[in-house]
């Protein structure tokens, strides 16, 4: 299909996408760290932020990875322990799972699933139960108000990112992550298509109620009333601490990572370039090297998308608990169906 | 025994996929263990837990048929909304940590026909219907060669009655269970 310079067997592809789904985890976990929430969030507040450990304190990710480490590992008395210890291994496995599906180049993906969308919105709903555990099995009040307080919002917010993402559907006409990069690059509109299609353009409403969903799945201000550290200490990870609460720490960052790759396939174009940019034709066409660019390509939308996200979060004040779930309910769920709707329409029309 | 000559005969060819069998004992041994502790654990969080992974069993088991979408469903319906409705509703209500007394129903033993006399019907009816046939794959006839093409297509149009019928079933649950919640 492409000319890549050599052939790879099977076993030493399963390696390179083993590795590659690690790095495609815990690389912009990191950098999310160290670059929005030490870096970012320290100059909002007119501070510099961590400045000792390495340049610019660029280390301090490590020396925070090492304190966690060598912290003793603390369980309840009372709770229930096999649970306690499962619950931060099923949060994070999710967020591996999510990675799974996302395409960064022609021949660079994990998996080429046919239903990818389908896929990640339904492995993106098994953190739920993950956090759910951990809130149950903590054996503390505000453990158990946390869990179903991110429950009842990760449900209520599944929907109205589930409906924005059928309007990507509807107009790609394929649910394979990446055909739908092929479509948006290989688009036109209006017959301009010098810069392809990116969805953003023709599903702007898609696209917002996306990232409203993305903040609120990631429970983080405005919309952290799960861990609303006023009210319930710190929600579901209350009790946790040492390696245990890193796993959280770690899966709360790197899903928002993943997300943001997801939202940059689905409405940014993906890893692609302009097909006519190069004179490609369709996806088999494309140039074996976009397999190296295309990554670099990714990531850089992926930073792009998680500082709005992470913008956010740093400025914004928390909403009450009935204005989360009306806002989810009454607002964005009529929205996304009326932009299925329209989509539907000039689907059919053009 | 049909089907351990059937399972034997098809080793013995050597045209199936053993990898695929092997996978599918494993998969089947971890459900019935599973299976077996949903109704045996003394915590109903536990139980519930478990039946979580008797569930992702049956997508692991619709991945090695090849049936992704079926497999995707499954995860989306069962474990992301029925499992976590569920515990939801368990932690609401009562869900103390630690073992619990009564919580198997005294007749019990009433279900061991009830699900051997199942057992044997499904058994009959799929090797009765399909016995050692070999089934052919369908050949994917929408856009790509993508199977959800095809999919779309079958349920718009051949099935479009049975399942607007579901959505209309659907469609009242809810609106019954909205009744039957509402106080005013």
């Amino acid at each position: 299909m492409h000319q890549l310079a050599v052939e790879i067997p099977y076993w030493g592809q399963s390696i390179f996408r083993v590795l590659g789904g690690l790095v495609a985890v815990l690389l912009p976990a990191g950098g999310i760290v160290y670059l929005f929430l030490f870096k970012m969030m320290s100059f909002m507040q007119s501070r510099l932020g961590p400045m000792e450990a390495g340049p610019f304190g660029s280390m301090q990710l490590l020396a925070e990875v090492g304190k966690w480490l060598q912290k003793e590992d603390i369980q309840p008395d009372n709770a229930d322990k096999t649970i306690f210890k499962m619950a931060p291994v099923v949060v994070l496995l999710s967020t591996f799972l999510l990675i799974v599906v996302v395409p960064f180049g022609p021949d660079a993906f994990f998996a080429d699933l046919d239903a990818g969308v389908f896929y990640f919105l339904a492995v993106g709903s098994v953190s739920v139960l993950g956090i759910l555990m951990a809130g149950w099995s903590s054996a503390n009040k505000y453990s158990l108000l946390g869990g179903l307080r991110a429950a009842g919002q990760l449900i209520a917010y599944e929907l109205p990112m589930v409906l924005a993402t059928l309007g990507v559907v509807i107009q790609a006409g394929s649910m394979n992550l990446n055909r739908i990069v092929e479509v948006q690059n290989t688009g036109e509109i209006f017959g301009i298509g010098i810069l392809g299609n990116p969805f953003i353009l023709t599903q702007g409403v898609g696209f917002l109620i996306f990232m409203i969903a993305v903040q609120a799945e990631l429970t983080q201000p405005p919309f952290d009333m799960p861990i609303a550290e006023s009210e319930l200490v710190s929600g579901y990870m209350t009790e946790y601490s040492g390696f245990r609460f890193l796993m959280f720490f770690i899966a709360e960052f790197a899903t928002a990572g993943v997300f943001a790759f997801i939202a940059s396939v689905l409405f940014l174009g993906g890893w692609g370039v302009p097909f006519t940019w190069f004179g490609w034709e369709n996806l088999d066409d494309v140039a074996w090297w976009m397999n190296v660019v295309g990554p670099l390509i990714m990531f850089t939308k992926m930073m792009g998308l998680v500082l709005i996200i992470m913008w956010v979060r740093f400025s914004s004040p928390r909403f009450r608990e009935d204005q989360l779930q009306t806002f989810a309910w009454k607002f964005l769920i009529p929205l996304s169906l009326a932009n299925i709707a329209v989509t539907a329409i000039l689907k059919v029309v053009f | 025994m049909t089907a351990f000559s059937l399972l034997a005969q098809s080793v013995s060819d050597g045209n199936v996929n053993v990898a695929q069998n092997i996978g599918f004992g494993l998969i089947a041994a971890v459900m019935i263990f599973a299976a077996l502790c949903v109704v045996t654990t003394k915590n109903v969080v536990h139980a519930a837990l478990w039946l979580v992974i008797v569930l992702g069993g049956v997508a692991a088991q619709y991945i090695l048929a090849a049936a992704e979408f079926v497999a995707v469903s499954q995860v989306m319906v069962y474990i992301g909304a029925v499992m976590v409705l569920f515990l939801f509703g368990i932690m609401l209500t009562r869900a103390q940590i630690g073992a619990e007394d009564g919580l198997n129903n005294t007749g019990w033993q009433i279900g061991i026909p009830v699900a051997v006399v199942l057992f044997g019907l499904l058994a009959f009816v799929v090797l009765d219907a399909f016995g050692d046939d070999t089934l052919a794959e369908a050949p994917l006839t929408g856009d790509n060669n993508e199977a959800t093409v095809d999919i779309a297509d079958r349920v718009l149009f051949q099935y479009l009655a049975p399942f607007f019928g579901m959505t209309f079933v659907l469609l009242a649950a809810a609106i019954g269970a909205i009744v039957l919640a509402r106080k005013d």
